[in-house]
């Protein structure tokens, strides 16, 4: 058995109830779409990041990392990854933000937690230094 | 029937093992990497005005054991030049306890000729005895005005070309402590497991207390520009027999890189945890 519905057999009413509800779901879809795009993009940034951090190349990891929380910015692990790189490169107020996102975003994540806790002892006694000057 | 029931529990079986994997392999961290960093931590001090620098000294006092101002010298420079980019004075090491005390008789002789009433000190408290025998702290305060002398830095700075000038004082004395301390101790349960518990013991214990100061001059005005002070000390079992000199260069290991971070950039080494 063959089945199939005409948009023309539709009643004009129905038509004109028909299209926006279209048109959202397509948009939604779209949007969905283009979210899960984003999404996929930032965690392949991020895995590109830690290939290349692994190999010392921070700088490189920085801006794979920075793309990966511009595309999805709900994305915990990326600023948890920035953070690090940050840190390493000695930029602990750009660290300190980042890790402050990350725990945000996940904030029962003890390896964010842990690695956090590592970075404040460090950036406490660099303000502790700055006072003292 | 059998067969089929048979089939099913494999199937089942099957199902819980490749959910154990995924479990472990989510658990295991699969998505984690453990990474080595290296925070730089930026100078204390400018040093940037300084090509050279002079660790001219200190005035040292407490165990006799060893000679404090020559190691401290000697260990300071040694460090300087494998972990700093300045370059360091190979100097006759000052001895700045006889400066400090010839710079007081010679405030004294001033005070105490012409009219009396012409008062020259090196501070405007007037002039107090020092101390022959550094002791302890108290003997070594008044110590401390030879650092405020710009006059004789400035003199010294130019005999060796405007340096950075690295001075101070350094107190080691022997420390002596008792009471309950907590220690690790094993037993055994009536299994014969062994469980490792801390326990509180009354104990005697001795060892050494270090109380450097550091105090960096410039070389060109004769001022000090940071100074610094660190006090650790380190005590073991009463029966343990160690050496001075182990024990002091035990307790500059600790305070050493705070040193060394006044003039150039450190990098705390540790670990940190990447996650996809």
């Amino acid at each position: 058995m063959h089945c199939s519905v005409r948009y023309s057999d539709f009643d004009p009413v129905m038509k004109i109830h028909c299209v926006p509800l279209l048109l959202i779901a397509a948009f939604s879809l779209s949007t969905a779409t283009a979210m899960a795009d984003s999404r996929d993009e930032a965690r392949s940034q991020v895995d590109f990041g830690i290939n290349v951090a692994q190999r010392g190349l921070w700088r490189e990891a920085i801006y794979r990392w920075e793309k990966a929380v511009e595309l999805d910015p709900k994305y915990a692990a990326a600023y948890n990854d920035l953070a690090i790189a940050y840190e390493h490169e000695g930029q602990l107020e750009k660290a300190r933000r980042a890790y402050d996102k990350a725990l945000e975003l996940d904030p029962n994540n003890t390896q964010i937690r842990q690695n956090y806790d590592l970075f404040k002892e460090i950036n406490d006694r660099v303000a502790q230094q700055k006072d003292k000057r | 029937m059998t067969a089929w029931l048979s089939r099913r529990t494999n199937a089942r079986l099957a199902l819980a093992g490749l959910t154990i994997v995924c479990a472990a392999a989510a658990g295991c961290g699969a998505s984690i990497y453990e990474v080595p960093v290296e925070t730089p931590i930026p100078a204390k001090l400018d040093v940037s005005p300084f090509q050279r620098v002079l660790v001219a000294g200190f005035v040292a006092g407490g165990a006799d054991d060893i000679d404090t101002n020559q190691e401290t010298v000697r260990l300071l420079r040694s460090q300087l030049r494998s972990k700093s980019d300045l370059r360091v004075i190979d100097a006759d090491v000052m001895q700045l306890a006889e400066v400090a005390q010839e710079q007081n008789k010679a405030a004294v002789n001033d005070t105490s000729t012409g009219d009396g009433l012409s008062v020259k000190t090196s501070d405007s408290n007037g002039v107090t005895a020092l101390p022959q025998k550094i002791k302890d702290e108290k003997d070594l305060e008044p110590y401390d005005r030879l650092f405020a002398n710009t006059a004789y830095w400035k003199r010294i700075g130019e005999e060796y070309q405007n340096p950075l000038i690295v001075t101070g004082s350094v107190l080691f004395t022997p420390r002596s402590s008792s009471g309950l301390v907590t220690r690790e101790t094993e037993v055994y349960d009536g299994l014969g497991r062994r469980r490792v518990i801390p326990q509180r013991v009354y104990m005697e214990r001795k060892g050494f207390m270090l109380k450097p100061k550091f105090v960096f001059i410039d070389g060109r005005t004769g001022a000090t520009i940071y100074s610094e002070t660190r006090r650790e000390e380190v005590l073991y079992n009463a029966q343990q027999e160690t050496p001075a000199l182990s024990s002091y260069f035990e307790l500059m290991d600790r305070i050493v890189p705070d040193f060394l971070g006044a003039l150039s950039t450190q990098k705390i080494k540790g670990t940190r945890v990447l996650i996809k």
